[in-house]
Order: C-alpha cells, then sequence, then structure tokens
C-alpha cells in the first residue's frame, strides 16, 4: 500500500521539508545534507521516484536510516561534499544546518559544484524578533527559532535573509526561488519583498542555480 | 610428549570445476575444487541468492555446526530465519576460498599423485578466489547475485567482486576492511609468516612427510593475529591484569589470563588450519590493492551499477575507520549509491562476528531494500 506509507511519512515530515520537497521534480538525483533520520528522502523515493540520497552527521540517526534500507552515509557537509564529482545531483539539499557548518560559503560552493540547484534553508537572525532583543536587552536573542546560549549553540554563522541575497550576488548563484516562512513553516505573505520578509520570516528557504 | 593432531579429515559438500581457473600469477590451476555450503532456497527466478565471503580463517561453514570442531556457525547471529540475512527468503551461499583448508583447491589438498600441493601452490590472489567462486555462483545459473556480503578479507573479496563483476552484484556490504591492505597489516603477518618458518617442526613446508605440524609456530601466528582482533579495552575489560589460579605474581610462571586465553586460541587453531594454507592466504591479502589493479579506487567503481554498505568499527585498529570512509568517498567519487556506518564497539575488529545489534539493524536494512528494490 504505497498511499498509506506515503500518508503517514508526509505527516510526520518537518513542514519546512515539505515546502521543500514541493520544489523537487519527478525521478530527480537528490543529495540531502542533514538528512537526519531520512523521511525526507524516503519521502522524495516513493512520491516522486527520485534517486536520494543523504548525508548525516549524528551517527544514531544514520543507522536508523541505513536500517530503513536508505542510502545515508555518516559525514558531514564541510568534509564530505569535495568527494562527489561535478553535477552528480540535480538537487543538493541543505535544511537548517547552513547557519551550523565551519564553513558556509565554501559548502554552498560544493553544492552547486556537485548539483544543478541547491535548496538551502535557514533561520532568519533579521527576525524583529531577534532585532528587538538584541537592541533592547543589549543581550544575546533567546527566541524559539534561537534557543540555545551564545556558549554552547552550534549555529556558530547565522545570517539574514538580506545576507543572504547578498552572498548570492557576490558568489554568482542565481536565486530561482525564495520564500519565507513562520516556525511551523507556513509560507508568509511577503512573498515580493525581501525587506519585509526579512523583519517578519523566521526561517527562509531558497533555491539557486550558478550563472 | 603429546604432540597435537589435526582434527581427521571429513568430505566437505564440493563442486569440481574440470578446467579450472587461470590464476593471476600466470598458472592454470585444473582440476578446481570449491567447498561450500548452502541454505535456503533459490527462487525460480534465481534472484535470491546471497553470497556470503568468510575471512581469513573462517569457512563455508556460516550459519550451521563446523563439523570439526563442533562450534556454531562463525556468522550465525546474522545469517539464518528470521535474522538479518533471512534465510527463509533468501538462498544463501558460502564457499571456503581458494587456497582454504575446508576442502577447496588449496596447498593441504592432494594433487593427482596423491601428495598435496605444500609449497607448490601457486601463489593466488583475492581476486583469484572471487573467480573461483563466480565459477560456483555461475554453476547455480545464478546470472545475479543479490548481494555479497563479508568482513575483515571477506569484505576484500565483496570489494573485488564488485570491482570485476560489476553486473553480477546488485548490493555489496564491504564490512570492516580497506581497498589494500597497510604496511602495519602486512607487518603483522610477517610476524605470523616468520613464526611458522621459524618451528623446527615446519620442515620447509613438507611437514605431512615427517606426520609432524608446525604447532608452535602456527600458534604464535594466530596469537600474534588474535591480539590485532581484539581492542586494548577489549582486552582489559576479558582479562585486565586478572591471574589464573594465583593471589599475586610469583614471578616463577606464566598465571596471567590473557597469556592462557591466547595460549589456547593458538593450540586449538592448529587442529583445524593448515599452516601452508595461512601462509598462502596471509599472502593473498597482503597483495591485495584495489587501486593498484584499476590505476585509482574511484575507477575501480567506476559507472558501476551496484549498490553499497559499507560499516566500520569504532575500535578496529587492524581496519580502522578512516579506511572504511576512504572507500566511501572513492565510491561516491564514482556516483555509487553507497551507506555508510561506523557502528559504536569497543570490541575491536572482532566486533564484525560478534552480537551488534545497530550493525545487524543496518546490515538488514540494506538487504532488505535491496530484495524491495529487486522485487525479491
Amino acid at each position: 500500500m504505497p498511499d498509506t506509507t506515503i500518508q503517514y511519512v508526509a505527516k510526520n515530515m518537518r513542514v519546512d521539508l515539505r515546502l521543500i520537497a514541493e520544489m523537487i521534480t519527478p525521478g530527480a538525483r537528490v543529495l540531502d545534507i542533514g538528512c537526519g533520520d531520512g523521511a525526507l528522502l524516503e519521502y522524495l523515493a516513493l512520491a516522486k521516484g527520485a534517486d536520494a540520497r543523504g548525508i548525516e552527521i549524528d551517527m544514531a540517526e544514520a543507522t536508523r536510516a541505513v536500517a530503513a534500507g536508505l542510502a545515508v552515509i555518516h559525514g558531514d557537509a564541510d568534509n564530505d561534499l569535495a568527494f562527489y564529482p561535478d553535477a552528480a545531483f540535480d538537487f543538493v539539499i541543505l535544511s537548517r544546518t547552513l547557519q551550523a557548518v565551519e564553513k558556509p560559503r565554501e559548502v554552498l560552493r560544493q553544492m552547486l559544484r556537485i548539483g544543478q540547484h541547491a535548496i538551502v534553508s535557514f533561520p532568519n537572525f533579521g527576525h524583529w524578533a531577534v532585532r528587538w532583543q538584541l537592541a533592547w536587552t543589549g543581550r544575546m536573542p533567546m527566541t524559539n527559532t534561537w534557543n540555545r546560549g551564545w556558549y554552547e549553540t552550534p549555529n556558530i554563522h547565522p545570517c539574514t535573509i538580506r545576507d543572504f541575497f547578498e552572498l548570492c550576488e557576490r558568489d554568482g548563484f542565481v536565486v530561482e526561488e525564495w520564500l519565507a516562512a513562520d516556525d511551523d513553516g507556513l509560507k508568509s505573505p511577503w512573498r515580493r519583498s525581501a525587506w519585509l520578509a526579512n523583519l517578519f520570516g523566521e526561517q527562509a528557504l531558497f533555491k539557486l542555480r550558478r550563472k | 610428549m603429546s604432540l597435537i593432531q589435526p582434527f581427521p579429515e571429513v568430505d566437505h559438500q564440493h563442486a569440481v570445476f574440470a578446467d579450472g581457473l587461470m590464476l593471476d600469477c600466470g598458472v592454470q590451476l585444473a582440476p578446481l575444487t570449491v567447498a561450500y555450503r548452502t541454505y535456503g532456497r533459490l527462487n525460480a527466478a534465481r534472484s535470491n541468492a546471497v553470497l556470503i565471503c568468510h575471512a581469513l580463517t573462517g569457512d563455508q561453514y556460516v550459519a550451521e555446526t563446523q563439523p570439526l570442531t563442533g562450534k556454531g556457525g562463525w556468522w550465525a547471529n546474522l545469517v539464518g530465519p528470521g535474522l538479518a540475512v533471512d534465510t527463509d527468503r533468501f538462498f544463501v551461499i558460502c564457499a571456503n576460498v581458494l587456497g582454504g583448508c575446508m576442502g577447496s583447491t588449496g596447498p593441504a589438498e592432494k594433487r593427482a599423485d596423491g601428495t598435496p600441493w605444500g609449497t607448490d601452490f601457486p601463489t593466488i590472489t583475492i581476486r583469484d578466489m572471487v573467480r573461483a567462486q563466480k565459477l560456483l555462483v555461475d554453476s547455480f545459473g545464478i546470472g545475479r547475485l543479490l548481494a555479497v556480503i563479508g568482513g575483515s578479507m571477506g569484505g576484500m573479496q565483496v570489494l573485488e567482486w564488485a570491482a570485476t563483476f560489476p553486473q553480477s552484484v546488485f548490493a555489496a556490504a564491504p564490512i570492516a576492511c580497506a581497498s589494500h591492505h597497510s604496511a602495519q597489516n602486512i607487518a603483522f603477518h610477517e610476524v605470523g609468516r616468520a613464526a611458522i618458518h621459524s618451528d623446527p617442526d615446519y620442515y620447509a613446508g613438507r611437514y605431512w612427510e615427517q606426520g609432524r605440524i608446525p604447532a608452535q609456530g602456527l600458534g604464535v601466528a594466530r596469537m600474534v593475529a588474535h591480539i590485532t582482533y581484539l581492542s586494548e579495552e577489549a582486552l582489559t575489560r576479558k582479562f585486565g591484569r586478572k591471574l589464573r589460579g594465583a593471589n599475586a605474581v610469583t614471578f616463577l610462571e606464566d598465571v596471567f589470563e590473557v597469556q592462557s586465553y591466547l595460549r589456547y586460541q593458538g593450540s586449538s587453531f592448529v587442529r583445524r588450519f593448515d599452516a601452508n594454507s595461512y601462509l598462502t592466504i596471509t599472502r593473498a591479502m597482503d597483495y591485495f590493492d584495489l587501486s593498484a589493479e584499476h590505476g585509482s579506487l574511484a575507477q575501480a567503481f567506476a559507472k558501476t551499477p551496484t549498490r553499497f554498505f559499507v560499516a566500520s568499527f569504532s575500535s578496529d585498529w587492524l581496519f580502522p575507520t578512516s579506511e572504511s570512509r576512504a572507500l566511501v568517498r572513492a565510491m561516491n567519487a564514482a556516483a555509487a549509491r553507497v551507506s555508510f556506518v561506523e557502528i559504536k564497539s569497543d570490541k575491536g575488529h572482532d566486533a564484525f562476528l560478534l552480537d551488534e545489534p545497530e550493525f545487524h539493524a543496518a546490515l538488514g536494512g540494506f538487504v532488505a531494500g535491496a530484495a524491495k528494490a529487486l522485487g525479491v
């Protein structure tokens, strides 16, 4: 009963992953960096007939994904992308991880070397609540999204939506699609204005390609 | 003095290939005998066959009692009804390697003139072992194996299967192995070989003429090798500095538990394993270098249709995780479909044979996924 499986997977999949899944074309070759237990991979393989592969830094999650029959390797964005050949994938996905990698700029470059398209989601540091807390209290912001103390957060490279646009411009990446969303992954109505999205969007999702 | 005697010979199930095999060293080895065991049933489409490759001192009795030693199958925790490699679903084949001493053609087997090959046995490679297995698999009319699975030297054979016969392997699981034998690996093997060579009972390899076996040398070789299979943590946990039959070290005799354990390992091993076979197979492992065979490791897997599952164990210092990771990266460079996990275990290289639930779940999931993809 493939239909019930798909419903089950989709229901349990993070909402931002559903938004990502919408961007993937059927039958595509996909690499999901930071794939966790492989919920998105499984969905893409079942629902889109994708050749879906993953990289996961957490060994327990990677083992769960492999035990589910998925093509997942234990590894990380900073160290493992360099070993893939050029244009090996149609889509390379990095969800909610860019802010935690050691070299975000190099990771993006590698993603667009090995993939035709890169799909990147990240929490937006430009959100009004973050700005307000920093401005008003003079302390590092603590919100639903940014919820770990500065001394223990894995998020070492936070950026805003406008920062990300600027990096894409500088490194010659074409923004094919973008959207801002709230924490529940619901699309937000600031579709036309990066300035407004940067103020009100908690999460950002970009689809990029090389120039 | 009581001599250690080998176990009495038994007749192992086998197939004979009259035309034999052209070896990498240029010798035509004919006829060729391949001793093997099978479990489960081959389906009508012949699409559910899984080949298990054994390690240096293993044999074809992967999932049943070994007829000589009376011990359980060496991978009976993994291969069997309802297990990760489910013999209710799959037709499992395991063959004694070429050069081995459990019924396949090797130094201990007799030639046409009735004398054993002994040191006249030609030099063999891991690829020769795989070619011998291919003859057996072909004889079953199996065009493509659902999976080839093996650990340590068995993993080397798995890699060689995928590189040499890519169309014949749908899924490959090289476990706790590497693309080549490292200098350290070779060095440990050389200590073992030197121990055999220096045993007065070795008689330049013609010990059977004297009715002897180089038990001391082979035993020492096994003891050294056994240390490399274990981690320091495993040895400490198992033995520590525990004494045997004494409350304090007396400086008069050997009393540490670990000493008697190693001696037992050595003395039980020599009853079932032939010294010339040990020399032949350890050399085959030392020669193994997949990237040298193919120009580069990625080249060995170029355009491969095979899907891979690579697993290493965190405390394995004989075939460390870095070697498995290098394999994975080469497979990625070849755009192969690969899964990779490093299993957390403090049991060293031996962990691949032991009850490691995470490993079994991951490997089982991989095999089940391959079966599903093929509609088996």
